[in-house]
């Protein structure tokens, strides 16, 4: 005889699902300015509240509010602004081309468009992003090459990759973005131990580590928050909560921590939650943060709170399994109309201004993509040898490849 | 010239090329103030610091991972997994990431990086402190894998191994730390210091990687073997009193086809042999090479001696080690096909 009830599994299920109404009503959103900003070399034991707050800066009429605020200039902000139009443009126009059948595959970013462009004008050169594949934002806002990026995702002629990696699995060193891999979440250790390394040489660099919700799951994550947290690594570990993993949402991965900055507490790190459609606050806390490593003050954790809008890629149909306009409900808006209405608010810009950008940031979005297309798109037109599938494996080519690539008549 | 263990030529070749090479870092679980539980980094934190060799969480995953990022920054980790067995955490960034951050990078990213990890058995290790995974290593491209058999060897594999540009994954057998075995048990040991291959070099020096060395010339039948199995094979070939060639690999890949085809053309026959589990294991690549490139010089079908297709054991462990007897049968058998 036993006295106990039959065991039950609990599996979390999201609040609603397609047909219903979206709701975010569970999502607590702190107003503006609310949250302190501790000094940088504040003890994480302090701060703990952070990890479960979210920092804001701009509120409902678009003011910058609070001890985040403050921090750019009229002409950052215009040029950010910029960053995430031209950002969600070539992302409208590479879907596009996806649906053309110019290319196999894309990964939009909307929504989160703040996060990769804010978070990229608060680091230095020389310093290291180990982004996953949705972090172009930090190639656009470094003045990357929009036509290096598509002829990427063409797998043209002019790849820098030579037609190795899928698209948008980008790789630019010289702009401080890692090489980007498919499985998730092996870069968020490698950051650390790229960090380590600045700290081994004495150097002033440091390094960003990114990840998305699902992904913290695995157990490179906590490889990454362990290692980071006993050598103090000069590391910046970011977490985009996107509330998706393709059809899993965040409460799979999150389990019964209150959020994702929560897991950094058991770590010793200090952890902050922000509002990742705030590109003020984004920028506020990166720049914290980079301050935190730059002074060997060791690593941060943040939580960047967001929606991913968008289908997960151009395989997905997000309709499958969450409301069609569940992200019209999302709290915390569009990144890219809260800053329009702040400088809007600032006098610095208007509608006006604003569609004259949006059409000449298309133009360049597409005579980009005329360059791009010149040199081949992935089935038609130029691409690379067939002899690059064969070089670079090592830095030398031993002789079974050499005998494979005779073989192979290339 | 010094009289070294291969616990002592392993330290040695990571003391060379500390002192050589300032980017070269070493860690690993219990690597640094203790100097690791095999002694092959004793010493060496007292004498480069903490920054240049330190201890570890107990993690794989995150020792390759971290070093992955080192390697990427620009220096030259040499990490340590403690035994070959736990190296299946850090297999995702070994494969997924050491192996391919140059191809997928088109060159902008690379890996010089040394994986050192003690394999095989014969000390009744069980089934997590004999595996021999090597095959594991051998499948993936843009890994170069190597296994040492001796002192002399194993400091100029791994100085070369860490002057190498890609990800080097080191395989020791613990077995042969503190002397060759032959596979007979119930013999006492002898220690390396009787052995001339324990004249090991002060300094720097290096065995090129890629490059198998012919340990016994013979010309009756090739012997392809590795690690501890290069001492097995030569006992095993007196013992029947056969004139085999023994060729000791020392490179898994890239691999010396070049000795073994001369070898095996010469001989007419071929027997393999290696301590891992016979199926997909590398004996098998190493048997269709050498029915590809030596068919119509084959006067015998190729065989294989190798662990049985089971988890290690512990209490069977002579029955599961291919020792002597074994290796000395198909030796007969081959001969006679």
């Amino acid at each position: 005889m036993t006295s106990y009830e039959p065991l039950s599994l609990h599996v979390p299920e999201p609040a609603v699902r397609p047909g219903g109404t979206p709701d975010f009503s569970n999502v607590k959103i702190p107003k503006a300015g609310a949250v302190p900003r501790p000094e940088v070399d504040a003890d994480p034991e302090s701060i703990r509240d952070l990890a479960y707050s979210i920092i804001r800066v701009l509120n409902r009429n678009g003011e910058a509010v609070g001890p985040w605020a403050g921090l750019l200039s009229d002409e950052e902000l215009l040029a950010g602004m910029r960053h995430m139009m031209t950002l969600r443009a070539f992302d409208a126009r590479m879907l596009m081309a996806q649906r053309q059948g110019k290319t196999s595959f894309y990964m939009q970013h909307l929504g989160e468009e703040a996060i990769s462009c804010a978070f990229r004008m608060a680091l230095s050169p020389g310093d290291m992003n180990f982004p996953t594949y949705r972090q172009a934002g930090l190639l656009i806002a470094g003045g990357y090459s929009m036509v290096d990026m598509m002829c990427q995702v063409y797998s043209n002629a002019r790849d820098p990759l030579k037609g190795r990696q899928l698209p948008i699995m980008y790789s630019a060193k010289d702009h401080g973005f890692f090489t980007i891999s498919g499985n998730l979440a092996t870069q968020f250790v490698q950051a650390v131990g790229w960090a380590m390394a600045s700290a081994i040489k004495n150097d002033t660099k440091i390094a960003a580590a990114w990840i998305g919700d699902g992904s913290t799951a695995e157990s490179d994550f906590h490889a990454a928050l362990v290692f980071a947290s006993t050598y103090k690594a000069p590391v910046i570990l970011n977490i985009v909560n996107n509330q998706w993993a393709i059809s899993t949402f965040q409460g799979i991965a999150r389990g019964g921590s209150g959020t994702f900055a929560a897991r950094g507490l058991g770590f010793g790190l200090p952890s902050l939650r922000v509002d990742g459609n705030d590109y003020l606050a984004v920028y506020a806390v990166a720049k914290w943060a980079a301050e935190r490593a730059r002074r060997n003050l060791g690593p941060t954790l943040i939580e960047y709170v967001t929606y991913r809008v968008g289908a997960h890629s151009t395989s997905d149909d997000p309709s499958a399994y969450r409301p069609k306009t569940e992200s019209d409900a999302w709290p915390l808006g569009d990144p890219v109309i809260r800053l329009k209405n702040h400088l809007i608010g600032r006098g610095v810009w208007s509608e006006e201004r604003h569609k004259q950008a949006e059409a000449e940031i298309l133009e360049s979005v597409i005579a980009a993509q005329k360059e791009a297309e010149s040199y081949g798109t992935l089935h038609a037109g130029g691409k690379p040898s067939a002899r690059e599938m064969f070089e670079g494996v090592y830095a030398e080519m031993p002789p079974h490849l050499r005998k494979q690539r005779q073989q192979a008549g290339v | 010239m010094a009289k070294m263990t291969m616990v002592e030529a392993i330290r040695d070749a990571i003391d060379v090329m500390m002192g050589r090479d300032d980017s070269v870092v070493v860690f690993g679980e219990d690597v640094g103030y203790f100097g690791g539980v095999f002694r092959t980094t004793q010493g060496l934190q007292q004498k480069y610091g903490k920054t240049r060799c330190f201890d570890t969480p107990i993690s794989e995953a995150g020792i390759v991972g971290t070093a992955i990022g080192m390697a990427a920054y620009g220096l030259k980790p040499c990490v340590e997994i403690q035994f070959a067995d736990y190296m299946y955490p850090a297999y995702d960034q070994i494969v997924s990431e050491a192996a391919r951050l140059r191809y997928r990078s088109n060159g902008q990213f690379t890996c010089p990086m040394v994986v050192r990890m003690p394999t095989g058995g014969g000390i009744f290790g069980g089934q997590t402190h004999s595996q021999s995974p090597e095959a594991l290593f051998t499948h993936v491209s843009g890994l170069k894998t190597v296994v040492p058999s001796n002192p002399y060897d194993a400091k100029g594999l791994l100085i070369a191994a860490l002057e190498d540009p890609d990800p080097v994954i080191f395989l020791e057998p613990k077995r042969l730390y503190n002397g060759p075995f032959d596979g007979h048990h119930d013999r006492p040991v002898t220690p390396w210091s009787k052995h001339d291959l324990s004249e090991v070099p002060n300094g720097y020096f290096t065995v090129p990687l890629g490059k198998a060395t012919v340990v016994r010339e013979g010309a009756a039948v090739t012997v392809l073997t590795y690690g501890t199995m290069v001492y097995v094979a030569q006992a095993a070939a007196a013992e029947m009193s056969i004139d085999a060639e023994i060729i000791d690999l020392r490179t898994l890949l890239p691999l010396d086809m070049e000795t073994i085809v001369a070898s095996v053309r010469k001989t007419g026959r071929c027997v393999v042999v290696h301590e891992a589990t016979l199926t997909s294991g590398f004996g098998a690549e190493l048997a269709a090479l050498v029915q590809e490139a030596c068919f119509f010089h084959l006067e015998a079908p190729i065989a294989r001696v190798t662990g049985w297709d089971t988890p290690y054991p512990h209490a069977q462990e002579w029955d599961y080690f291919p020792g002597p007897s074994r290796v000395g049968r198909a030796l007969v058998d081959v001969m006679e096909g």
